[in-house]
């Protein structure tokens, strides 16, 4: 049923390039194949503090694809402004599109990417079975944590710190059975006297 | 439509109109509704597009004393994509209007096509009163949430004194640096209460900040490697046209001497008249440009995407260039495509910086000869003798000879879409009028009214296939109210075509759901609605139908009995090379 051939030599008889890309649009270095491994990174944005702001950037990051572990979103010293640290394993063109795709976004005022050595910190609150307060007390020491909260059947404890930390606390915590985790994701912010100015660019003040 | 309920909240606002009020004045804001409507004049809107409905109503009554012309649609699927051809066609921001609920969520396709194409549109949508939102009050849906990821930004206006604000700055925002679709959701509690806060000029939001001009350093390193290349080509596209570029493009292109291929909203940036041509690049592009694109060591993209029905499989996309990336969107530059030379800002500018940092241009007199040699090798062509039915490509090129210079052609999707993409031949931006990224069928029909309107004295043609005609046809009627002079011609192979060729392709011929059973007399259909049918069997008929279809003042209709064995030639397949198009469909089931 289909028409007739269009004139021109057939496709094995075309000029053929010699290199090729990869699947992230790169083209491919024959003597040194690169690719991108996954790695966190920590965005911290600083966006307009107005109604719908966290259902956008959260809604971008789902329908783009960016894997996403922890989004937190609070105000900060000036009201119409709130911060938000994202962060996301991504390889590094999943990174740079992430940061270009949240700076896009209306709202946003100015996306960076933080340094590695940035202060990451994390709250825990960790309710075990209360049988053994003491004992519970002695290992939330461990992790300069606090008991918040105590009842006969179970104590609560709230842990402040990074990641690795909180992890580390809470595999202690499952020697009293531990009933509930809630956990707020990454705040983060660059260490020294940086801050960040509305064009997103780290500055010195 | 029942779900229109007038009937549901009559607004006793609207029956107070003592016409007394005239005066020469400049107007007052009295009410949210007059600041959304004045602040449309402002910006120098002179038409909308769009349908009444009950939380809408206080907007339209403030229309009533507008010198904005209102074109009522059929249905509001036709008020976006009519509003959105005129943004192409004008250059200028096309206004929908739409009630609450089912007239909103009915925009969204056509929100959707002017996101993907970066066409200019602001959608004014109804909502129910502040105090219903979030009750699931009768015809509320979350519009701004619906409407997010296919906005450039919009606006929950529920402030009579900021709503007026919110229209400008959502106007601005669509017209400016990659324009693109915007929507402010109009509360009727909003647009009923009274305010006295005037109009402010449209202004973008202090956080977008579209670049202008590329940063110097890249753009010398490019202008080596340019310098450097053996086998150059420009890849022209819709940023071209949009960023009113085409100009500096045509000096560029010809002053060094680069080949050039467009992208599908990227034709008639460059004419296809011009030696250096090489025509349209993709999945059904020109055998030129694809080998062009696919053996090029350095690709100067400007305003494109590059999106996956251009490049095929990005691992064999241009493998051998470094690529120059001239791009408004940094989120565009490394998204599908790594850019090399990433040069951010205003085509128009870059493409002068360009110029300005070249000294010479690249050596390539050998890579040029190629190109015209495969241009001469892979000539788009069918055959179509007489005494067989008559071939589409046939009619959109005879049409394309007898049109004026400067005819605008829009379609909607399909195969009719590639034929007059492949048959037609463009040399002027703003001609083009199509769904390239969302691929909406059905926008043809209402595309043609919003272009025509934008552009009165011109010819306007819409190639439409049978498919796509029958899911917005309601609006030949919007064409014939307005006495519009409209040549629609239906390419009609009584199936979804491109779907049919897929199935024969790709799925061993089994086609569920692609062939009609029955199609309507497109020709007696379009008489009922009052414009003129014709109906086309004969291959010796084409130009003279052609011609009185074209000579008939206003809406007519070709209703054109095409081979239905036609498919589409040459041929990508999806996520395939682009260096392997198939050019019969042997060759594609052999790749």
């Amino acid at each position: 049923m289909s028409s007739g051939e269009l004139p021109g030599p057939a496709p094995g008889e075309r000029m053929r390039p010699a290199g090729r890309r990869n699947t992230q649009g790169i083209r491919i270095d024959p003597e040194a194949e690169a690719t991108h491994q996954p790695r966190y990174a920590v965005l911290s944005a600083l966006v307009k503090h107005e109604p719908g702001v966290l259902a956008e950037v959260s809604g971008l990051f789902s329908r783009r694809q960016f894997n996403i572990e922890s989004l937190t979103v609070g105000p900060t010293t000036d009201d119409e402004v709130a911060r938000m640290t994202i962060v996301i394993e991504e390889a590094e063109p999943g990174i740079e599109q992430a940061k270009k795709q949240l700076e896009k976004l209306v709202p946003t005022i100015a996306v960076e990417e933080l340094q590695p050595e940035a202060m990451r910190r994390e709250l825990a609150l960790v309710k075990v079975r209360g049988e053994k307060p003491d004992d519970v007390q002695s290992v939330a020491e461990m992790y300069n944590g606090q008991a918040v909260d105590a009842s006969p059947d179970a104590v609560t404890v709230e842990i402040t710190g990074s990641k690795p930390k909180i992890d580390a606390a809470i595999e202690a915590f499952k020697q009293f059975d531990v009933e509930e985790v809630v956990r707020t994701g990454a705040a983060a912010l660059e260490r020294g006297a940086e801050t960040m100015d509305a064009n997103g660019h780290m500055s010195e003040e | 439509m029942s779900e229109r309920a007038f009937h549901q909240d009559p607004d006793p606002s609207t029956d107070t109109d003592d016409g007394e009020e005239a005066t020469d004045d400049a107007r007052e804001v009295t009410t949210g509704a007059e600041a959304a409507i004045i602040a449309l004049e402002e910006a120098g809107v002179d038409m909308a597009f769009g349908v009444q409905g009950g939380a809408i109503m206080p907007v339209y009554d403030a229309l009533y004393d507008s010198d904005i012309e209102h074109i009522t649609m059929a249905h509001e699927q036709g008020a976006a994509h009519a509003a959105d051809a005129y943004g192409i066609v004008s250059g200028e921001p096309g206004v929908a209007l739409a009630t609450s609920g089912p007239g909103a969520t009915n925009l969204v396709t056509g929100i959707a096509d002017a996101s993907m194409d970066s066409d200019p549109l602001i959608a004014l949508t109804g909502q129910v009163a502040t105090d219903f939102v979030g009750n699931d009050a009768f015809q509320e849906t979350d519009t701004v949430g619906i409407t997010q990821p296919i906005t450039k930004n919009n606006y929950f206006a529920g402030d009579p004194d900021t709503l007026g604000a919110d229209v400008s700055e959502a106007f601005a925002l669509a017209d400016t640096g990659r324009q693109g679709p915007t929507l402010v959701d109009l509360p009727k509690d909003a647009t009923k209460a009274e305010t006295d806060a005037q109009p402010v000029s449209p202004e973008i939001p202090d956080t977008y900040h579209p670049p202008e001009t590329a940063d110097e350093a890249v753009v010398e390193a490019a202008a080596e490697a340019l310098e450097a290349a053996d086998r150059p080509a420009i890849l022209s596209g819709g940023g071209v046209v949009k960023g009113e570029a085409s100009d500096e493009l045509r000096a560029f292109a010809r002053k060094y001497d680069i080949p050039v291929i467009t992208t599908m909203p990227g034709l008639g940036s460059f004419p296809e008249t011009d030696d250096l041509s090489l025509g349209m690049a993709g999945m059904h592009g020109t055998g030129a440009a694809n080998l062009a694109i696919t053996n090029t060591d350095l690709l100067i993209g400007v305003g494109t995407r590059f999106d996956d029905r251009l490049t095929g499989g990005v691992d064999t996309f241009a493998p051998d260039a470094e690529v120059i990336h001239i791009e408004i969107d940094a989120a565009e530059i490394n998204k599908n495509i790594y850019a090399d030379y990433p040069l951010l800002g205003d085509a128009e500018r870059v493409l002068e910086q360009l110029d300005d940092a070249l000294t010479d241009a690249p050596d390539a007199d050998e890579w040029r000869e190629q190109c015209q040699t495969w241009t001469e090798e892979y000539p788009l062509d069918y055959e179509s003798p007489a005494d067989e039915p008559i071939k589409p490509q046939h009619v959109v090129e005879r049409f394309a000879e007898m049109a004026d210079d400067d005819a605008i052609v829009t379609t909607g999707v399909g195969q009719h879409q590639m034929w007059a993409c492949q048959f037609w031949t463009y040399t002027e931006p703003r001609t083009w009028v199509s769904s390239n990224g969302l691929g909406t069928m059905g926008y043809g029909v209402p595309s043609a009214i919003g272009a025509k309107l934008a552009a009165p004295d011109r010819e306007v043609v819409t190639f439409d296939g049978d498919g796509s005609f029958l899911m917005t046809m309601q609006e030949l009627s919007v064409a014939v109210r307005e006495d519009l002079d409209i040549t629609y011609v239906i390419l009609n192979n009584e199936a979804i075509g491109m779907v049919r060729q897929w199935q024969d392709g790709f799925y061993e011929g089994r086609r569920m759901a692609s062939e009609y059973q029955w199609v309507p007399e497109f020709d007696l259909l379009a008489e009922s609605f009052g414009a003129r049918g014709f109906r086309l069997e004969d291959h010796d008929e084409v130009d003279e139908v052609i011609k009185q279809a074209r000579e008939y003042d206003g809406p007519a209709v070709i209703d054109a009995i095409i081979d239905p064995g036609e498919n589409v030639y040459p041929m990508v397949p999806s996520g395939g090379d682009n260096g392997l198009f198939a050019l019969s469909e042997e060759q594609l089931e052999n790749l």
